[in-house]
């Protein structure tokens, strides 16, 4: 009679190229709108550009057929698509400060050599990383680099204070936020870390008005973190870097554990650094007067660290309104620092209320997907590393811009993908590089048995348990057939 | 993992509805609020940032328009003539206080006005930058430079209006300013430009035809005092008036005498057509008591005074006082005591009485057009009032053309041209020389113009000026330029 043949797995290649292209269009129809009202004429270099753009994103797509056939067919449109609106944004940007303030003249020039630099990175990624697992073996290896990176801002004539923060490192001519690519190197540490290590953090420990507890040597790794951030905080002024780190390691110890007390822990413990800091930098007070009280005379007139910024953010937003002004139309230009911090307020301003949801939906997806490839990947390490660095772009994108927008007390961030900064862009492409990587695991159809590799995995303790979870329930299964 | 990979998938998702409702609350609930803000800059440069339409006078000559520019502002004003025209224009500036057409015609200008709604829509289908519509005005540049060049270095005001549609050829005010010092875009420059002005003793910034301080009328209120007379059905031209060589006032030790002290007649009566031609203060003085002073009024707010008046631009209305003596009866009844008119009032008068007792109103804007200049709106003629009869009309139209051949205007006629005026010398007080008048009409080629000229303070001539003497030049100037065109 009829046989059942396994249905071939869905690669979504095609998707992605079909999405792919509907993104680049958005793209250029945003680089070219930008040109007509500011000049009537289209740029100059459009067809390059697009000719360029296209290039680059198919080769990134190619590569992807070649080497990560099952990987998840969103991820790379949806960044492709930010980092083209980022673009026309700051092309946008470029143009008005050509007049009113030339040093800032060539933001255009250098972001797009850096969304070059940073596809070509994500490239090199997923050819270099055939298996993330292998990245486990790198697990203290990223610990050191991570922890330098966040650390040689601090050391004198390298790193160098911009806009209030030491978080910038001079070599030459390049400039680099080191902190950006430690988050990627301490991800892929907490996450090497924490598999080998959940058993016993999850397990041992008294128990206290019912919260498990852990042991107290267990506590090192998050009073690691609870120090670095803090130490961030304190003697780099970085506030945005601080709350990033320590949500990412708390929500990491937290879904590799399953004990909420992590999180109550760790709350209360940056809570108490932050009051701590509160009660004794100036500049937090600042932020938090900025955040309650913007349109404040006296806040809004101080200088420096006044609410100016921020108010000019939301003028910006207001002027936006449902619709925005449209491209090159409203003057996103009055916000200081509005091709980097501000960039979202620049967009709300321009696309409007419509174009600013479409645009928080597109990084609401780009998490999912990551979330969705933690789920769907086998491995405790991958689970963690595609759940740790979704989250990061999550909460990255939620503390900037909750900043903008009053939820939280302004801090500063860049907005993954549309910021200006090339750090910022190259390591977010690595980000998403790493998502395809494990993606394509997750997503990969489970070798047939002959293929299976026999050879004993050092697994864990809550890996076997899941195993066996596993196979319960497929027996389960077979029980409940009629 | 998965469970607690779900709930933190769920918390993401908390925080960007959080996200949402916050931007959602920023650009929708409070969008109105935050554009309102006074300190709010983006909301300023905006009014500025477009491309703002043209003003044209008759004929098509721009005197204002927008020029693009690169700075915050976008575009900047330029002023054509600026001096010449700013008692028009007005001027628009980056502090909150545009004056003139640019203030009152602001949503045509700007692209806003509900008459501009067609040509907004297509500007939003097709995603043209809305752009600005135009305003032309019904001032012809022949009449305005005329006046502006025959008033000189003087201090006055001149208003020329067509008679029988109400459009204002002419609204001219001196000393005047220029508008594009105002429409600077350095605060500084234009807080020091403003201040100099509203110091200046001149008093440049003041649009004297129509607001201003106001002037008495002095001898041309003499036209209202008869149209009073002959309205009430008691006086014709041919009425014999008391007029004595001075005039006891009832109740008061004041004497009412002519123009340098002179008799108006050896009889001590006269016709009220033979007082009007050598403008006889005594008989006017003693007609205005026989009339009572509410007659006067009556007359004079049929003519305009005491109403709200926008040509667009508001017009300080002018007044003829209430609850007088006798004594000051007599005194208003010859345009003194506290007689006060704008130069447009007295222009109102002589249209009326030009135009068969019709009073058309007065009008400055032409078309308004959008950014293609297609015509969005047209002011029609309109019929303000009818002040005086039409027979009482044609009674004060032969006076005054007796004024000009063979009493004080003479120097207001012009050849091949109708001209009708009334002469007035308006006493101040001890330290100022008297402003002086002409206020009539002037009919040629089937168009009738009513004219209003005032000079302050004699003009050149000083205390030995008169309206005979420092008005009626003028106003025969303006009169041969729009006829000789």
């Amino acid at each position: 009679m009829a046989t059942v043949l396994p249905a071939a797995p869905r690669r979504g290649r095609w998707a992605e190229l079909f999405l792919l292209l509907i993104a680049l269009l958005l793209a250029f129809m945003a680089y070219a709108q930008v040109a007509l009202a500011l000049t009537d004429k289209l740029p100059a270099d459009m067809t390059i550009y697009c000719a360029g753009f296209t290039a680059l994103a198919l080769a990134a797509h190619f590569v992807l057929r070649w080497r990560a056939p099952y990987a998840d067919p969103v991820i790379l449109p949806t960044a492709v698509l930010l980092n083209g609106i980022g673009l026309a944004m700051i092309y946008r940007l470029a143009a008005r400060y050509e007049i009113t303030n030339p040093s800032f003249a060539n933001i255009a020039t250098k972001q797009l050599i850096w969304t070059i630099v940073g596809v070509v990175a994500a490239v090199a990624t997923v050819l270099a990383v055939r298996d993330h697992r292998t990245l486990r073996r790198y697990t203290y290896t990223c610990m050191v680099l991570g922890l330098v990176g966040l650390v040689i801002p601090l050391v004198p004539g390298i790193g160098t204070e911009a806009y209030g923060a030491q978080i910038w490192i001079h070599i030459g001519p390049l400039s680099f936020q080191p902190a950006e690519l430690s988050k990627i190197l301490l991800t892929i540490f907490f996450a090497g870390y924490l598999v080998a290590n959940r058993d016993a953090m999850a397990l041992a420990g008294p128990r206290v008005l019912g919260l498990q507890l852990p042991r107290f040597r267990d506590l090192g790794p998050i009073a690691l973190a609870w120090v670095v951030s803090l130490g961030v905080l304190v003697f780099e002024r970085d506030l945005g870097t601080s709350l990033l780190f320590f949500g990412l390691f708390v929500v990491m110890l937290y879904v590799a554990t399953d004990r909420p007390s992590w999180i109550v822990i760790g709350l209360l413990a940056f809570a108490g650094g932050v009051a701590a800091a509160y009660r004794l930098f100036g500049h937090i007070q600042a932020r938090f007067q900025i955040w309650l009280d913007p349109f404040n005379t006296e806040v809004l007139n101080r200088n420096p660290g006044g609410s100016g910024q921020l108010v000019q953010g939301l003028y910006g937003l207001g002027n936006g309104g449902l619709f925005g002004t449209g491209w090159g139309r409203g003057r996103p230009d009055l916000t200081p620092l509005a091709f980097s911090d501000f960039i979202i307020t620049s967009l709300g301003e321009e696309l409007g209320l419509t174009g600013l949801v479409a645009i928080l939906l597109c990084y609401l997806l780009l998490a999912q997907r990551g979330f969705r490839t933690a789920i769907g990947i086998r491995d405790g390490f991958g689970k963690l590393l595609a759940t740790g660095l979704a989250f990061a772009l999550a909460f990255q994108v939620f503390v900037v811009v909750g900043g903008v927008t009053r939820v939280i007390p302004l801090t500063g961030l860049t907005t993954p993908f549309l910021a200006y900064g090339g750090s910022s862009l190259v390591s977010n492409w690595i980000i998403v590089a790493l998502l395809l990587r494990v993606s394509d695991g997750a997503r990969r159809p489970p070798p047939t048995t002959s293929e299976i590799d026999l050879t004993p995995v050092i697994a864990s303790e809550a890996e076997r348990r899941e195993a066996a979870q596993a196979a319960d329930q497929k027996a389960t299964q077979v029980v409940v057939r009629p | 993992m998965n469970a607690q990979i779900r709930r933190m998938t769920a918390l993401v998702t908390v925080m960007f509805l959080a996200l949402l409702g916050s931007i959602t609350w920023i650009q929708y609930a409070k969008a109105a609020d935050l554009r309102a803000r006074p300190d709010n800059t983006r909301s300023y440069y905006q009014s500025f940032d477009r491309d703002r339409g043209p003003i044209v006078v008759a004929g098509g000559q721009v005197i204002a328009n927008s020029k693009p520019v690169d700075d915050d502002y976008g575009y900047q004003r330029i002023y054509a003539d600026g001096p010449l025209y700013a008692p028009v224009t007005g001027f628009f500036t980056i502090l909150p206080s545009s004056t003139g057409i640019e203030r009152a015609e602001n949503q045509v200008l700007e692209g806003t006005a509900d008459s501009l709604f067609l040509s907004r829509l297509q500007d939003l289908v097709t995603g043209k930058e809305p752009l600005g519509g135009a305003v032309e005005l019904t001032i012809d540049p022949v009449a305005q430079q005329a006046a502006w060049d025959a008033i000189g270095d003087q201090r006055g005001a001149a208003v020329v209006l067509d008679a029988k549609t109400g459009e204002i050829l002419a609204l001219v005010s001196k000393p005047s300013y220029d508008p594009n010092l105002l429409a600077a875009h350095n605060r500084d420059d234009v807080l020091a430009a403003y201040d100099a002005w509203e110091q200046d003793p001149d008093n440049p910034l003041y649009n004297r035809a129509i607001a201003g301080n106001l002037y008495f009328p002095g001898s041309t209120f003499k036209l209202i005092t008869a149209a009073a007379a002959l309205e009430s059905g008691d006086y014709q031209a041919d009425s014999e008036l008391e007029a004595p060589q001075a005039l006891d006032l009832p109740n008061s030790d004041h004497q009412i005498t002519n123009y340098a002290d002179s008799s108006c007649s050896s009889s001590g009566t006269m016709t009220m057509a033979a007082a009007l031609t050598i403008s006889c203060n005594t008989a006017f003085a003693s007609l205005g008591m026989a009339l009572g002073q509410d007659a006067i009024a009556a007359q004079a707010e049929k003519f305009g005074f005491g109403q709200d008046l926008e040509i667009p631009l508001t017009v300080t209305p002018s007044q003829f006082p209430k609850g007088m003596s006798i004594a000051n009866t007599a005194m208003a009844a010859i345009g003194q005591y506290e007689d006060k008119v704008t130069p447009l009032q007295m222009a109102m008068v002589a249209a009326a009485i030009a135009n068969d007792g019709r009073l058309m109103e007065p009008h400055l804007i032409r078309t308004e057009r959008d950014a293609d200049l297609t015509v969005m709106a047209t002011t029609a003629a309109k019929e303000l009032s009818r002040p005086i009869s039409a027979s009482t009309a044609t009674t004060l139209r032969d006076m005054m053309l007796d004024v000009v051949t063979d009493g004080t205007a003479t120097r207001a006629a012009v050849d091949g041209v109708t001209v009708g005026a009334k002469t007035g010398t308006a006493q101040k007080d001890a330290d100022h020389a008297p402003d002086v008048w002409t206020v009539g009409f002037a009919e040629a080629d089937g168009r009738t113009l009513a004219i209003a000229v005032v000079v302050e303070d004699g003009g050149a001539m000083g205390n030995g000026g008169s309206g005979g003497a420092v008005a009626a030049p003028i106003f025969a100037a303006i009169v041969e330029a729009v006829f000789g065109e």
